[in-house]
């Protein structure tokens, strides 16, 4: 049931401990870094003075633009001969940020993805089919090392193609394949066109899924269709790649592993930390890395921690679905309002399309907020609208707190165009 | 006995309602009577016209939001005071009226509405004796 049943079932002090102990060795190694000394040295602080897990929040954040600022070897803790890998990302925001790994990395990051793959029922005998690109993105050689590891056959198939992509899963007898949810779904509208039925005509049972947002609905419709369990994921570029958080067999929460990682959920605008089950940022701290340990990383994902113990016996706490990103926080009259939960409850309704656009203005030195959304199929009846109108409202304000002003509108009114969709615009005006 | 009207779901943005038009001039298709009802929450454009099945399609293809539904077009005597005649009749019943509009053609005053209970709203009308327009009676009057 465990692979590494000495760290998988740790109790929560033992966890503490080891995380202590693992913290030490990481900040020692850090001061071989001119980055972290000129940081700690800024803060007015030395490794001496994190003496317990709490003292943590002492260590400043290291962010996104630290990566970039430091691009490419800045952060480097080990002599770069020591360095065998490196993964970067694809810099599409701005400068690309770089990840450094020694031998022991990759084998550390390997035994993490096992450990995942191990923990949903995968083992030496199964065939894992990886749709991720690969190359400098960590979804390809990251989950391709870690199932080699369990001793499974690892098919590198990589992204697209999917007529081949299918061929695969067919002649080699796949077993559990790596996809994000939209190609899952992609997958079988293919394999219906060329007339194979994933339940009969293939041997897959096990659906690794993640990187994309998605509804427990959606999973569910996933499962039904490959005939598949179907487990969520989570993992960063930042933070090797995948094999960070997982799901367990009880499907409820992925858990993320504190003998790898020391993990805070912090409000994204006080830093502070936010109790267990509330939603904010999440910050990693890495306590397993020789070539570039990253302290406090804001990885801009907002998340919350699932309160209470998992069944499955290990005491690693559980992050809930990603909701989104720290950048898309809105403060409205004081209130901290994420698009996701706006989101979430116009996907409940099934008279209403996918596009949806949240305005907010301060008209009267008021903060409104107009939420269009398109209407899927119209029909003239004022009435209907009308209470249509009204019960999103009312499930909107019992979600935010805040009553908006819900304006159904024509299917294709909200036109997205290439790229990332915009659900919110600010057109308030600061007031003197 | 009701006639089909066209309602086109429009956005709040100019331009909107010429494209709707220009669909109609396309297909050919002629316009009896229309109304923009315009609420703060959604704007309705309701149209009659000489073939209702055909624009609702192409409105449809050309990915506009549009419903068909069926309204009362009642012909009336011309001369002041008609059409309050008319709806006391249906207020009388209990019957609530959800839009009403009206027009002239061939000198005939039609008005248009839509009410909360049709099956009723018909008996109403065949008792007191006002004369429902089907879409074949109202080209007629064209």
């Amino acid at each position: 049931m465990y692979l590494h049943p000495r760290f998988e079932t740790l109790q929560r002090s033992e966890i503490e401990n080891l995380q202590m102990e693992r913290l030490h060795d990481t900040l020692k190694a850090c001061m071989n870094s001119e980055f972290y000394r000129k940081r700690f040295h800024d803060a007015g602080i030395t490794v001496d003075d994190i003496r317990t897990l709490d003292d943590v929040t002492k260590i400043p954040f290291t962010t996104k633009q630290d990566l970039r600022d430091n691009y490419p070897f800045g952060i480097c803790t080990v002599p770069m001969e020591k360095v065998v890998r490196l993964h970067s990302s694809s810099g599409t925001t701005g400068t690309p940020t770089v990840i450094l790994h020694t031998k022991k990395d990759l084998e550390q990051w390997a035994e993490a993805v096992a450990r995942c793959l191990y923990m949903v029922g995968l083992r030496s005998g199964d065939v894992f089919q990886n749709s991720s690109g690969y190359g400098m993105f960590t979804g390809g050689l990251g989950f391709q090392y870690g199932a080699e590891r369990l001793g499974m056959l690892t098919v590198p198939a990589a992204a697209g193609n999917t007529k081949r992509q299918i061929k695969f899963i067919t002649d080699f007898g796949t077993t559990a394949l790596h996809a994000i949810p939209s190609y899952a779904g992609r997958l079988y509208e293919v394999m219906e066109e060329m007339g194979i039925d994933p339940r009969k005509d293939t041997k897959l049972t096990t659906l690794i899924i993640g990187a994309e947002p998605h509804s427990e609905e959606q999973r569910r419709r996933i499962e039904k269709m490959l005939g598949v369990k179907a487990y969520n994921s989570f993992g960063m570029s930042e933070m090797c790649g995948p094999g960070v958080a997982f799901e367990c067999q009880e499907q409820n929460g992925m858990h993320i592993w504190e003998d790898y990682y020391i993990v805070e959920i912090v409000d994204p605008v006080t830093l502070e930390p936010v109790p267990d089950g509330e939603i904010g940022e999440l910050v990693l701290t890495t306590l397993n890395r020789e070539a570039m340990p990253l302290l406090r990383y804001r990885t801009r994902d907002l998340t919350r921690i699932l309160p209470g113990e998992c069944p499955c016996g290990r005491h690693h706490r559980r992050l809930d679905r990603m909701k989104g990103r720290s950048d898309d926080m809105m403060i409205l009259k004081g209130v901290n309002i994420f698009p996701i939960q706006i989101e979430t409850v116009l996907m409940q309704f099934p008279e209403l399309g996918n596009e949806y656009l949240i305005t907010l203005t301060n008209l009267d030195a008021n903060d409104t907020m107009t939420v269009e959304v398109e209407l899927k199929e119209f029909t003239d009846d004022y009435a209907r609208l009308q209470s249509l109108t009204k019960e999103i409202t009312r499930q909107l304000r019992d979600e935010i707190l805040i009553t908006p002003q819900v304006r159904l509108v024509p299917k294709g009114s909200i036109a997205q165009g290439e790229g990332k969709a915009v659900r919110v615009r600010d057109l308030r005006k600061t007031l003197i | 006995m009701t006639v089909h009207q066209i309602s086109v779901f429009v956005e709040n943005k100019s331009g909107t309602l010429l494209k709707v038009l220009d669909l109609f001039k396309e297909a050919g298709i002629q316009l009896i009577a229309s109304t923009i009802s315009d609420t703060v929450e959604y704007g309705i454009y309701r149209i009659i016209c000489s073939e209702p099945a055909r624009a609702l399609k192409a409105l449809k293809d050309a990915g506009i939001s549009a419903d068909e539904s069926d309204v009362f077009a009642i012909t009336l005597d011309n001369y002041p005071g008609r059409a309050a005649d008319a709806v006391s009749i249906i207020s009388a019943a209990g019957i609530g009226i959800s839009y009403l509009y009206s027009f002239m053609l061939a000198d005939k005053g039609i008005l248009v509405f839509r009410t909360d209970n049709p099956e009723k709203t018909a008996e109403v009308i065949g008792r007191a004796g006002m004369k429902a327009l089907n879409d074949e009676a109202l080209l007629s009057l064209v």
